[in-house]
């Protein structure tokens, strides 16, 4: 006998073309200065990108990780996060660090090479920056089990690169996630690289690449969690998916994968130099998709968006930007530090090694 | 006051943690309905439920990973790890987070975390089943190490791991689980870490163990003193943050320390001991500092594994050696 026992499919969602055309059954209800909160912040993220670039060709801040042109995955599911939402970044979702209440100047502290950047305020309910990749997805769903067991009505939202979905923690994140029925929503940030490796295979023999899934969305069905691909520079699909995930994730009704398929059109870090391996012509056809053109669009469509207040705008995560650049240049690091968080109380060894 | 063995110890801990403070829980493999492979959480399922006592997917990194996060959303989580060798998989969880995100934080996230495992050969186990790696959570900044050798000491030593603000590596000597039985109390009471534990006062040599060849320690001890040689035994107890005046006090006295642990020799914790008790004994030391260890293999399959853990035979013959050098 033979049959078939299951059959499975992923749903896509887009809600803005690259035009900014809307879907109009799909297009979420937000109010006018919601939807202009979105575009403020996607333009804080990129304005924060620029600068942070030029201080690292300066050498004012060290190693940096850009996040231009993957705004809408960052802002969308971070605006749909209510205030006691855990955030668990990796290392380039810097806006989802400013959105969630850390001050900006954090993240130069920290990108200039000190521990005390991360260092958030309690009520920016954010984790640090995270590097070993897909390690966070176990924290996203621990402390989603841990709500659950506390019988808080919060959710936990996770990002995670397309690179981490080949690790062994973000299947075993997904899976406690899934057996425990957290209340977790995971993002898979799919920038199609992992530094030089290509998320989609085009040897299809030999190595070279992500993975063979047709999608990476779908790698949540093995988990028995829901899963769903929307397009990464919508900043509408990606909000709308996130929230109704957020909002059955605090129901108790369980976890959900989310794809967001986007494109590094930045190099991978400041110590990286895609040209040994990108096609450029794939990088200009992507750079053409860009996230804030095509909301702008839509505003504008919407008569919400006029040029000046674009200069206003620039003006003002321009101002927010350089006083947060002078403080975190005037924060000077403490040797002594280095011993002090260790532990609760410093060990008499390392009291000894302090005091050389 | 009940006499308990190591492992009736182990659970009466967990039990007096949990049943004083409803943060404390309890995650792992078979801990919930089976009570654990070697019933360290025998019936806490039934006092505590599903929702405290957790069976978990069979994951290592994924239950410390978890635990991770459940203890910095403040609950305080013991995970068990079910064997030695399983810890592995979780090694990066424990050293690249548990370890760090105090620090990383500069405190706003904290691990007040449990990972407990039962360690060590001698019960004729598995492949595996039978690894000594506190080496490695020693050489890890940010960990704590806590290895106890009799009932009383694990019943008290596992109460101040879990009030512990910081993560503590909680390592079981499996084959003296159940060799033991000793007076404990029946209500918590607290063993202090970081503190070394003097068992046997002796003024030849000083003997430095910890675990289950603490055992071995004083059976060579007992051997020993009837032929005129008096050992003193140290018990670290834990081994970082390690208590190392009271061994230099011991050494000051004796003039020669010998090091027994079950772990490969080297770059094994009896290393770093050598290398501290020249640094600051040197002047009272009579002899070498011997090291008797586990050899640089891997941990031979159960014929051969008694050739392989330090005996009473091999403790003897350091003995002899630092006192005829």
């Amino acid at each position: 006998m033979e049959r078939t026992i299951n059959k499975f499919s992923v749903k896509y969602i887009q809600i803005l073309d690259e035009k900014g055309n809307a879907d109009k059954r799909l297009e979420p209800k937000l109010k006018p200065e919601q939807l202009k909160a979105l575009y403020r912040w996607m333009v804080i993220e990129r304005a924060f990108d620029a600068t942070a670039l030029a201080l690292q060709r300066e050498g004012r801040i060290g190693t940096y990780a850009q996040s231009t042109g993957e705004e809408a995955t960052h802002v969308g599911s971070v605006f749909a996060t209510a205030e006691n939402d855990m955030v668990f970044p990796d290392y380039r979702e810097h806006i989802a660090f400013i959105m969630k209440g850390a001050p900006i100047k954090n993240l130069f502290i920290h990108w200039g090479g000190s521990e005390d950047g991360m260092a958030i305020p309690d009520n920016a309910h954010i984790f640090p920056v995270c590097i070993p990749v897909g390690t966070q997805t176990l924290h996203g769903a621990g402390f989603a089990i841990a709500n659950k067991l506390k019988k808080e009505k919060t959710a936990t939202l996770t990002f995670v690169g397309d690179a981490s979905t080949s690790t062994g923690d973000f299947h075993e994140g997904l899976n406690f996630a899934a057996v425990f029925n957290a209340p977790a929503v995971f993002i898979i940030r799919n920038n199609h690289w992992a530094i030089s490796v290509p998320r989609v295979c085009t040897d299809l023999d030999w190595g070279g690449c992500q993975s063979r899934a047709e999608t990476l969305a779908q790698k949540g069905i093995g988990y028995g969690m829901d899963c769903i691909q929307v397009d990464g520079n919508d900043v509408l699909a990606v909000y709308s998916a996130t929230k109704q995930a957020l909002e059955k994730a605090r129901k108790g009704d369980g976890p959900t994968l989310i794809e967001c398929v986007t494109y590094r059109i930045t190099p991978h870090t400041t110590a990286d130099d895609p040209t040994r391996y990108q096609d450029e012509k794939t990088l200009k056809a992507w750079m053409q998709k860009e996230p804030l053109k095509r909301f702008q669009l839509y505003l504008k469509r919407k008569k919400l968006w006029t040029e000046e207040w674009q200069r206003a705008l620039e003006a003002e995560a321009k101002k927010l930007i350089d006083q947060a650049v002078k403080e975190a240049e005037a924060h000077k690091p403490k040797r002594d530090d280095i011993f002090s968080f260790v532990y609760a109380e410093m060990t008499p060894e390392l009291e000894r090694q302090k005091n050389g | 006051m009940a006499k308990l063995t190591i492992v009736e110890a182990v659970k009466d801990a967990l039990d007096c943690e949990m049943a004083k403070d409803e943060r404390v829980i309890v995650l792992g493999e078979d801990v919930g309905v089976d009570g654990g492979v070697f019933r360290a959480t025998d019936g806490l399922y039934k006092k505590y439920g599903k929702r405290r006592v957790i069976d978990t997917p069979l994951a290592e990194s994924g239950i410390v990973g978890t635990s991770i996060a459940m203890a910095a959303a403040g609950l305080l989580p013991v995970a068990e790890i079910q064997f030695d060798g399983f810890t592995y998989p979780a090694l990066d969880q424990l050293f690249s987070h548990a370890a760090r995100l105090r620090n990383r934080s500069r405190g706003r996230y904290t691990v007040p975390l449990v990972v407990r495992f039962p360690f060590g050969g001698g019960i004729r186990a598995l492949e595996h089943h039978n690894e000594s790696p506190e080496t490695y959570f020693t050489h890890t900044p940010g960990l704590k190490v806590v290895i106890p050798s009799n009932p009383y000491d694990a019943k008290g030593l596992l109460i101040s791991a879990i009030r512990d603000p910081d993560p503590v590596i909680f390592m079981e000597p499996k084959r003296i689980y159940r060799a033991i039985r000793a007076e404990v109390p029946e209500k918590d009471y607290t063993v202090p870490l970081g503190k070394a534990a003097i068992t046997r006062e002796g003024t030849d040599v000083t003997l430095i163990s910890y675990g289950a060849m603490v055992r071995e320690c004083t059976k060579t001890a007992d051997t020993l003193a009837a032929k005129g040689t008096s050992c003193e035994i140290i018990d670290v107890r834990t081994i970082s943050p390690c208590d190392y005046e009271t061994i230099y006090a011991s050494i000051q006295k004796t003039g020669r320390a010998i090091i027994v642990h079950e772990a490969p020799l080297t770059l094994g914790f009896g290393a770093e001991l050598a290398a501290r008790i020249q640094e600051n004994c040197l002047l009272s030391l009579k002899a070498p500092v011997l090291r008797v260890t586990g050899y640089d293999t891997p941990f031979p399959y159960f014929k051969l594994e008694n050739e392989y853990l330090p005996s009473p035979e091999r403790i003897s013959s350091a003995v002899e050696k630092v006192m005829k050098f």
